[in-house]
């Protein structure tokens, strides 16, 4: 293997496992957001990883962006190959206070110090039962969609073997898993992070939706003040094409 | 006022600010930041017809704030809701002197509202009365993610807050306008977590809570907290632009806060400077939910008029021609409205 495919071949994985962090706000991985702002691979050993992360305002959340920053580093490290990895967030009010943290390898505590008490799993948590009641909402609602004679009431009943094999329902499954729900065709979907059902149908499904909207529309207007932020540089590509990553040091 | 279609519109902007965002008012880099967050959020939403250039957008003055509300923007009313930023801009971001000046001069046309930090203790409090008397506060305007020494963030729950909000009730300050923001102590939770609304508004009922952005980027905590609480309030600021840009997701959010509150609790506002009121109240009055949603009924005329004016009116005791005034819903008072509405089946 030449230096040069194997170059762009680490830089693919490195690109892969950012696509594996996800924003815990929005559900979505920082790779589709458009939140990685540049991956840079070293063609030498040992092989130094730089990636450079952007928001789309300089006020959103610390915590979430330092989530974002430190998940983004913990991926990266965990690749055997590369020694050392430099994850710096850009343009944000506390980039300078996150960055010497993620240099040190502070940890949150460490970081945030006076700011911080324990750790953000609470934090994480939150979201993830968020999330995972956006995606029960989308599959249900497809399924009233296209089943008019069923009535609201009766989604208390669908399990998750009476779901399509689909986008949503996949999604569905993966949120249950990071909660630690069972996986299993007679499983109910109407179920809250405990696989509690819930009393009154018509309520939780329509609190489930007013979750699922609250969260698209945030990605939505995060998507759309991040072009304006950028301008130009911005594309939120599924899978950016190896030649636009930078590279350092390539050689022949 | 607005006038379309043989309907008058009784005008409320519930939510303007008279801000100085210049370089020789920017304390640090922070300032700066701000201000292009705010210019972000304008350029973003706003018709290209409608974009300001960055140097209008850094300072207005008070003269352009009259011409833009009230000679072309139809408010009848509008409310000062100041945020301090006093660790970002010298001379804080909102313009006391400037704004309060410009409504005791204009007092059928604009209300000042103050700000108080709960963080500045008992010097804080004593401040708090003479501003009630300077200004004759009938609101205030809090930001909980106001930087503050080594704090960058506080919680209406916090013991403090409610030594300030015991002094709201005496002094007559009914009406407080919350606006939630990304910092707060410790950092491990949610910054936008209502839920300390919850709790002040059970332990103040004789207090209105105003949230701004309607709980946005918490859309879905706030409609069920206010739900349960009936001096619960959203305001519309930073809302009322998807209008443009996202129709279906601001008929989205309309349809749930009238599912959830009704629609005597929510307030327009177009967020002055951030937007302009002509053309949110043009697009307004003109919006319909789509069809295709029938899990909402469509926005009536009387919902429109509260909406855009009355529920404001009412809550500041602002005189409204008598033809416009319209009686308050016979809703519930708390818990989900109409729910017969919530046509689950055909989404």
């Amino acid at each position: 293997m030449s230096l040069l495919t194997q170059e762009s071949t680490r830089a693919a994985q490195a690109y892969a496992a950012l696509h594996a962090v996800v924003d815990p706000e929005l559900d979505e991985p920082i790779t589709d957001l458009g939140f990685v702002r540049s991956l840079t691979v070293s063609s030498t050993a040992p092989v130094r990883v730089e990636v450079h992360l952007r928001l789309p305002t300089s006020f959103c959340s610390p915590n979430f962006a330092y989530l974002m920053a430190s998940d983004a580093k913990d991926a990266l490290t965990a690749l055997p190959w590369t020694d050392p990895v430099v994850v710096e967030l850009d343009d944000h009010h506390d980039s300078d206070l996150i960055n010497a943290g993620l240099a040190a390898d502070a940890g949150y505590v460490g970081t945030f110090r006076h700011e911080a008490e324990s750790s953000l799993d609470e934090l994480r948590t939150t979201f993830h039962r968020k999330a995972h009641t956006a995606a029960l909402e989308r599959c249900l609602t497809r399924l009233l969609r296209g089943q008019p004679e069923l009535a609201e009431d009766a989604v208390g009943e669908v399990r998750l073997g009476d779901l399509p094999d689909d986008d949503f329902t996949a999604s569905l499954r993966r949120r249950r898993a990071t909660l630690g729900l069972p996986d299993l065709p007679e499983a109910y979907v109407l179920v809250d992070h405990d696989d509690e059902r819930p009393d009154n149908i018509p309520l939780a499904l329509r609190r489930a939706r007013s979750t699922r909207i609250s969260i698209d529309g945030n990605a939505h207007f995060c998507r759309g003040l991040l072009a304006t932020r950028y301008g130009e540089e911005v594309t939120a590509p599924a899978f950016v094409p190896l030649t636009d990553l930078h590279r350092e040091g390539a050689s022949s | 006022m607005y006038t379309k279609d043989n309907e008058s519109y009784f005008i409320v902007d519930a939510h303007v600010a008279l801000w100085d965002a210049r370089p020789e008012n920017q304390r640090n880099i922070h300032g700066k930041q701000f201000i292009d967050c705010f210019y972000d959020y304008h350029r973003n939403l706003s018709p290209e017809a409608e974009h300001w250039s960055y140097e209008d957008y850094l300072y207005q003055g008070g003269e352009r704030l009259m011409h833009d509300l009230f000679e072309v923007g139809y408010v009848d009313h509008a409310i000062f809701q100041p945020a301090h930023l006093g660790e970002f801009y010298t001379n804080g971001f909102g313009q006391t002197e400037e704004a309060s000046q410009l409504a005791a001069k204009h007092p059928d046309r604009l209300t000042y509202n103050h700000h108080f930090d709960p963080r500045n203790g008992e010097a804080g409090l004593e401040q708090l009365h003479a501003d009630a008397e300077r200004f004759g506060l009938k609101g205030v305007k809090l930001y909980t993610a106001e930087w503050h020494g080594e704090s960058r963030g506080w919680k209406l729950t916090d013991p403090w807050a409610y030594r300030y909000f015991e002094a709201c009730r005496e002094l007559g300050i009914t009406n407080i306008h919350i606006h939630k923001g990304p910092t707060i102590r410790p950092l491990d939770r949610d910054a936008f977590d209502v839920a300390d609304i919850d709790h002040v508004a059970s332990d103040f009922t004789d207090l209105n809570f105003i949230v701004e952005h309607v709980g946005l980027p918490r859309l879905e905590d706030f409609c069920w907290i206010a739900t349960q609480e009936p001096n619960v309030h959203g305001g519309l600021a930073v809302a009322m632009p998807f209008i443009h840009t996202r129709p279906r997701y601001f008929a989205q959010i309309l349809g749930e806060l009238v599912y959830w509150i009704g629609e005597d609790r929510i307030q327009f506002s177009s967020d002055y400077a951030i937007w302009t009121p002509k053309w949110l109240i043009e697009r307004f009055v003109d919006f319909q939910i789509p069809e295709d949603m029938t899990e909402y009924a469509p926005l009536t005329v009387v919902q429109k008029k509260k909406i855009l004016g009355l529920n404001a009116a009412k809550m500041y005791d602002l005189e409204v021609p008598a033809e416009l005034r319209l009686p308050a819903a016979d809703e519930t008072a708390t818990g989900p409205r109409e729910p017969e509405r919530a046509d689950l089946a055909a989404v």
